[in-house]
């Protein structure tokens, strides 16, 4: 347990990293944040910001092909999922999905991946690892029926139950 | 010889039990060999009353195009209909160009019918075989694909696969709601009936070596677990439960072991189930996916699909000493290999510029060739006899079957009159 929070970290710190380098352009209101690697600021952080408002959050975030990183505005948004799920005992279910491109059983994997991904952030804001449940349905429940890209982006996603 | 045909014949007569006309799928031929041999099935005589439920002569002629190496000389073209080959007339067929004829004659058994039928050379103008079989009352169509083999083989050498079977899975909207349908019928995609309904997905359906039984997936409970499946008796057996992924069920050449792949340990592995002794053992260990398992005919390997390189690709692991080695190099995306009956060719799923084809690779040379042009393509499943594969494509955003032969020189399309078709598994053959 200890050692998959340590890795979980580990990875934590590539990704803020990386979206550091990737997010020098554009807006840094909240993109300054993920260059550190003190993840622990970020949460008080948007703690303060988000302790006001209970409107329900958005419960999918989405992928690129073939990746299960979690880009900034899906760590915002898992963040702020997370605070409200610190102190709750409620189940959560983190469904993985894969959009259709490559083959059934690999992007069944995929999917677990992804999910396995959402909840080893989430566990890292704290939140008790014992009230998550992965479960992958790979390509075979898409949010979107059709062969284009559009419909693809739609799929590559980790609902949040 | 006859004898075992027709006790394999009668053997399918119990198995198989009459089912009304379902959502059948229809051949749709798209390409052939360049030189494909010309054949007549002469229509056949039948001495018994009324009109028989199925052109028998009709289903051997259109078995034999659907293999691509022959050209079956239309009925409206042949200038007479001989039912035995003292009544092939050889100068007619031979301006014809007719390299083999075909004759039959079907007659009425107490609860049954009997087929004789003629193969006869024509340019040799000498017979090449006469044989029987025999079938039960709703048996025509297992009586033409027999007697189809049996033609097929003594002519290419190669043993037919027209009495062969196959299982897909359907998707159809039921109230709005998507159904999944285990689906099984003949390999021309006739006789199609429902294995079983689900309401949750169902993918990965594996025949047992015997054909008697299929594994699948199912996510009935909520989570993907691994069936077992009898066809005869319908009896079931969920054989794992485990935290994560349970998939890719795969039986050993012998039957007496389930390759799958497990997540319990925090990512996906692959693992050997004994079924006598239901004890599981892990194969694998590494951090990646590790996935699609498959036997060779050896039962000594499992070929896998590991993005262990950062991408997609194929590793054989000897079971004995636990090694892996990379098979595939060509590419950014090999997956989900079958290896053909011989052992000697690796069929899968391959990226080639941006989209998905079903390519083989020569194991012993590496060398990698791209058998289809369509796109999307996904779950090869070789013939038994190794000649041809089916695999599941899309034709607009419609999920259809297609077949192609292992050296692509014949190819032909199998849609869906209703719903999504996919993931065909080829059966073995039944005897």
């Amino acid at each position: 347990m200890l050692k998959s929070v340590k890795t979980g970290l580990g990875l934590a710190c590539v990704l803020a990293v990386m979206a550091g380098c990737s997010n020098t352009s554009s807006d840094n209101t909240s993109g300054e944040e993920y260059t550190q690697p003190e993840v622990d600021t970020q949460v008080e952080t948007s703690v303060v910001e988000e302790s006001e408002t209970l409107a329900p959050l958005e419960n999918v975030v989405y992928f690129d092909f073939d990746q299960s990183l979690l880009n900034p505005e899906t760590r915002e948004l898992l963040i702020r999922h997370a605070d409200r799920m610190r102190g709750a005992a409620s189940a959560v279910r983190l469904e993985g999905h894969a959009d259709e491109l490559g083959t059934r059983e690999y992007n069944l994997a995929l999917g677990e991946r992804r999910a396995n991904a959402v909840r080893d952030f989430l566990v890292l804001q704290g939140v008790d690892a014992a009230n998550l449940e992965v479960i992958s349905y790979g390509e075979e429940r898409p949010a979107q029926m059709g062969s284009n890209e559009a419909a693809r982006a739609m799929n590559r996603r980790v609902v949040i139950n | 010889m006859i004898k075992s045909l027709l006790k394999t014949v009668v053997i399918i007569a119990i198995a198989s039990v009459s089912l009304g006309v379902r959502a059948q799928l229809v051949v749709d031929i798209t390409s052939g060999i360049d030189d494909p041999t010309p054949i007549a099935v002469s229509p056949f005589s039948w001495s018994g009353g009324g009109v028989l439920a199925e052109d028998v002569s009709g289903i051997i002629s259109a078995d034999l195009r659907r293999s691509g190496l022959f050209s079956p000389v239309p009925k409206e073209d042949m200038l007479s209909f001989p039912k035995t080959p003292e009544d092939v007339v050889f100068r007619d067929w031979r301006i014809l160009g007719t390299e083999y004829i075909v004759t039959g004659r079907i007659e009425p058994q107490a609860s049954g019918y009997l087929l004789t039928f003629d193969l006869v050379n024509v340019f040799g103008q000498h017979k090449m075989f006469t044989k029987q079989v025999r079938g039960g009352q709703t048996q025509l169509r297992d009586i033409a694909h027999r007697a189809a083999d049996e033609i097929f083989q003594s002519i290419t050498g190669i043993r037919g696969a027209f009495s062969t079977e196959m299982v897909y899975v359907q998707e159809e909207k039921r109230a709005g709601k998507p159904s999944y349908v285990l689906m099984r019928s003949d390999i021309d995609g006739a006789r199609a009936k429902q294995v079983r309904r689900f309401s949750a997905p169902v993918m990965s359906p594996m025949w047992s070596p015997n054909g008697q039984e299929l594994a699948y997936v199912s996510f009935e409970t909520g989570r993907p677990a691994i069936f077992r499946e009898n066809l005869r008796s319908g009896e079931r057996k969920q054989l794992t439960n485990f935290k994560g992924i349970n998939s890719s069920p795969t039986w050993s050449p012998d039957g007496t072991k389930l390759a799958m792949v497990l997540s319990k340990d925090g990512n996906p592995e692959i693992y050997v189930l004994d079924l006598a002794s239901g004890k599981f053992t892990r194969m694998t260990r590494h951090f990646s996916i590790d996935t699609e398992p498959n036997w060779m005919p050896d039962g000594k390997s499992l070929v896998f699909t590991s993005d262990r390189g950062g991408k997609p690709q194929i590793y054989q692991l000897t079971l004995a000493t636990g090694q892996v080695d990379r098979l595939t190099f060509d590419g950014d995306y090999n997956a989900r290999p079958r290896v053909s009956p011989d052992g000697k060719t690796l069929v899968m799923v391959h990226r080639n510029r941006g989209t998905f084809t079903i390519a083989t690779m020569d194991i012993n040379s590496g060398r990698m060739r791209v058998l289809t042009e369509t796109t999307l393509d996904e779950s090869p499943s070789i013939a038994p006899n190794g000649a041809m594969l089916m695999y599941a494509t899309k034709r607009g955003d419609k999920g259809i079957l297609a077949a192609v032969s292992l050296d692509a020189g014949v190819k032909y399309n199998l849609p869906s009159q209703r719903g999504d078709v996919r993931e065909p598994a080829w059966s073995p053959y039944f005897d």
